[in-house]
């Protein structure tokens, strides 16, 4: 590992898919780090490749799919390299997912004792009784009231938020190191989905799990993640903590994505979304794959794939704009709003490690 | 449960008194009459003959006098049999009937149940063409047909089974192997169709997150899930089954209901008719109170209160 700080390293991950159609190039070069412990967020519209990357980090690609080239690191071995039998034994125990649609996950004719007991079982060996009751000490965790008789129950007798919270149950029950979790709240109303990300972050904290967050709702990253990715037609096209990606956005996709992410200010009224659609994967264009809906596109975006340019040691963005030779541009009214809050938050960044540097001065004397 | 229960049953006692009545008015819109050489009769012994089968009153008179009957389990005399009351000959022909009838549906059903389970798991290879194939020549080939062709290659020419006749394990076999076709590639079909389902489903996809194998996954969750739905179609199996009957009970001889059912209504037998379909349709109606009871059971979903 690059880093001792990691629990995953992916690099230079290419996936094809054959259909009839063709290839499609579904992931195009995808290298990220995870964290042990933090929450990166993959952000991007539909199609983008989000849910290809986690599956592969799952080995769960559909049989269509063709590893181009990559590595996924965990535990210093390549997933990718891993046999099926392999891989069915790190899953469940050492990397867990969770799914969109509670209402679809669990099991309508078994028990959920029994659901949230089976990764123990499977990994564990446990006997039943023990698995069951580490099953019902997980439902008390996950916030399932009169966990002792909802044990015997069966999914229909539960409601969507308190079945997500079951599907959390069965992904910590093993505590994993690293938990997928592919839009967990998308199918949920707001005040559902607001306690099922509450309950994920205390999780988080108890556990320590790190958590890969895929969502197209950039709303949701806000209090969710530590860091962002934005994919875009198969690659990350920028990457940053939170802060950066929300308040010094480089990347015209980013400042789409922004632009069209309800805020309080917002409210109901109408939200300009990007206008035109991702490119065909089939046969994607040569330059920036987003020059075709970039309206601050440069000619070079056409001929030549950006390289990710630094912003600051956390924050990378792939778009030419970042270039020394490329013509400043002003970024949209709201982005610019953005930044002006960045600035003010770098500030008092500064002024408390100041501050404490000052208290630190006045203790030693 | 109880309550249920009964409920059900007054629906099916209702069903089959109306089963019972349109029979009746059916029979008496039917041409031809029972007596076979009425022509050689002179209209005193018709009217002698009519008179003591009740015949020679009006409609509504039979049609009362006929309910009563059934009521205490009589469901007249028989034409054809004169001296013969028709609840003695369906009870002593039930048996048989039962025997392959019941032979036919479970081996169907439960090869079926793994002809389509595999055709799922293997989707799109050429295990599930094969057996996919095997569903539609069992669907297409009528039973009758299948029924001369296991009578000549493995009665006939290999000698493997008795051609026909009745009287002992051995002489169920053909006729088994000729009704359990159809319904086994019903079943196969069905069963292929909700395994693939509920192989792509997103609890399927839960299970091999949590690092369950193949194996397990269909076991624990794949084969449970898909079985539930294959209990709706036992009930049209069995009128698959019973319809067949009637056909191969005639074909291997065998002394069974759908045997005589063909025999009665070659021969006008109005009130072996009459029996025969109440008996049918009783049967039928058993077979669906059965599987909605054992539906109730092994769905979690669907509870039977009140
Ligand atoms: N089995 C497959 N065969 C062919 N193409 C596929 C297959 N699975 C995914 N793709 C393609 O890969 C691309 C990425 O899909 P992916 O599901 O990762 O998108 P996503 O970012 O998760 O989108 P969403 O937000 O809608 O979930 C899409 O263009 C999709 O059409
Ligand atoms: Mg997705």
């Amino acid at each position: 590992m690059e880093n001792e700080k990691d629990v995953l390293e992916v690099r230079n991950l290419k996936i094809n898919f054959n259909t009839y159609a063709g290839t499609v190039q579904a992931i195009r070069d995808v290298s990220f780090d995870l964290r042990k412990g933090e929450t990166l967020a993959i952000v991007g519209e539909s199609g983008s490749g989000k849910t290809v990357t986690t599956r592969s980090i799952m080995g769960l690609n559909s049989p269509n799919a063709v590893i181009d080239s990559g590595t996924i690191m965990f535990k210093g071995q390549d997933l990718l390299k891993k046999s099926r039998k392999q891989m069915d034994q790190i899953r469940g125990r050492d990397i867990a997912e969770i799914f969109q649609d509670p209402m679809t996950s669990l099991d309508p004719t078994m028990k959920i004792g029994k659901q949230i007991a089976e990764p123990l079982i499977i990994h564990k060996g446990m006997k039943r009784e023990k698995a069951y009751a580490q099953a019902l000490e997980m439902m008390k965790l996950v916030g399932i009231e009169n966990a002792e008789q909802r044990i015997n129950n069966y999914p229909h007798q539960f409601s969507g938020g308190m079945r997500q919270r079951i599907v959390i149950a069965i992904a910590l029950v093993n505590y994993p190191e690293i938990l997928i979790a592919d839009e967990p709240t998308t199918a949920l109303d707001v005040t559902i989905q607001a306690q099922i990300l509450d309950l994920m972050k205390e999780l988080q904290a108890k556990t320590n799990t790190s958590i890969i967050f895929i969502t197209h709702d950039l709303g949701v990253v806000a209090g969710m993640a530590d860091r962002v990715a934005v994919m875009y037609a198969g690659k990350i096209v920028e990457y940053g903590t939170v802060d950066e990606i929300f308040y010094n956005p480089k990347h015209p996709y980013t400042w789409g994505l922004l632009n069209s992410m309800p805020t309080m200010d917002t409210g109901g009224t109408e939200l300009p979304s990007i206008p035109g659609t991702p490119p065909d994967l089939l046969d994607p264009p040569v330059g920036d794959a987003f020059a075709a809906r970039n309206k601050y596109a440069l000619k070079i975006d056409t001929e030549k794939q950006p390289p990710f340019f630094k912003v600051s040691d956390t924050h990378y963005a792939a778009t030419w704009l970042l270039d020394k030779r490329a013509p400043k541009v002003t970024p949209p009214e709201p982005i610019i709003e953005r930044q002006k809050h960045y600035a003010e938050l770098v500030h008092q960044e500064i002024d408390k490690s100041k501050g404490n540097h000052v208290e630190e001065q006045e203790e030693q004397l | 449960m109880a309550k249920y229960l009964g409920k059900r049953i007054f629906y099916i006692i209702l069903t089959l008194f109306i089963v019972s009545t349109i029979t009746f008015f059916l029979m008496k819109l039917m041409p031809g009459t029972p007596l076979t050489n009425q022509a050689k009769l002179t209209p005193t012994q018709i009217h002698q003959i009519y008179k003591q089968y009740g015949l020679d009153k009006p409609v509504w008179q039979q049609y009362l006098v006929y309910l009563g009957g059934i009521i205490h389990g009589n469901f007249g005399t028989s034409f054809q049999f004169s001296n013969q009351p028709v609840s003695y000959l369906i009870s002593s022909r039930l048996g048989p009937s039962l025997i392959i009838g019941g032979q036919g549906m479970v081996l169907g059903v439960l090869a079926g149940l793994v002809v389509g389970a595999v055709g799922a798991i293997k989707a799109n290879t050429w295990v599930d063409t094969s057996a996919t194939i095997i569903s539609i020549l069992f669907i297409s080939i009528p039973s009758f047909v299948l029924a001369v062709l296991l009578q000549y290659y493995l009665g006939l020419k290999l000698r493997l089974f008795p051609i026909a006749d009745w009287g002992g394990f051995m002489y169920t076999v053909l006729p088994t192997l000729a009704l359990a076709a159809s319904p086994l590639a019903e079943t196969a079909r069905f069963m292929r169709t909700e395994m693939v389902d509920v192989l792509s489903s997103d609890y399927i996809e839960l299970a091999k997150a949590k690092g369950l194998n193949k194996v397990g996954i269909i076991y624990h969750h794949a084969l449970r899930n898909s079985l539930i739905p294959v209990v709706t179609i036992i009930g049209p199996l069995a009128v698959n089954i019973m319809t067949g009957s009637m056909v191969v009970e005639n074909i291997f001889s065998i002394p069974g209901i759908g045997e005589q059912f063909v025999k009665s209504i070659l021969t006008n037998d109005y009130p072996t008719i009459m029996g025969l379909t109440i008996v049918y349709s009783a049967m039928l109606c058993v077979v669906l109170l059965i599987t909605d009871i054992v539906y109730g059971l092994i769905d979690p979903r669907i509870r039977i209160n009140k």
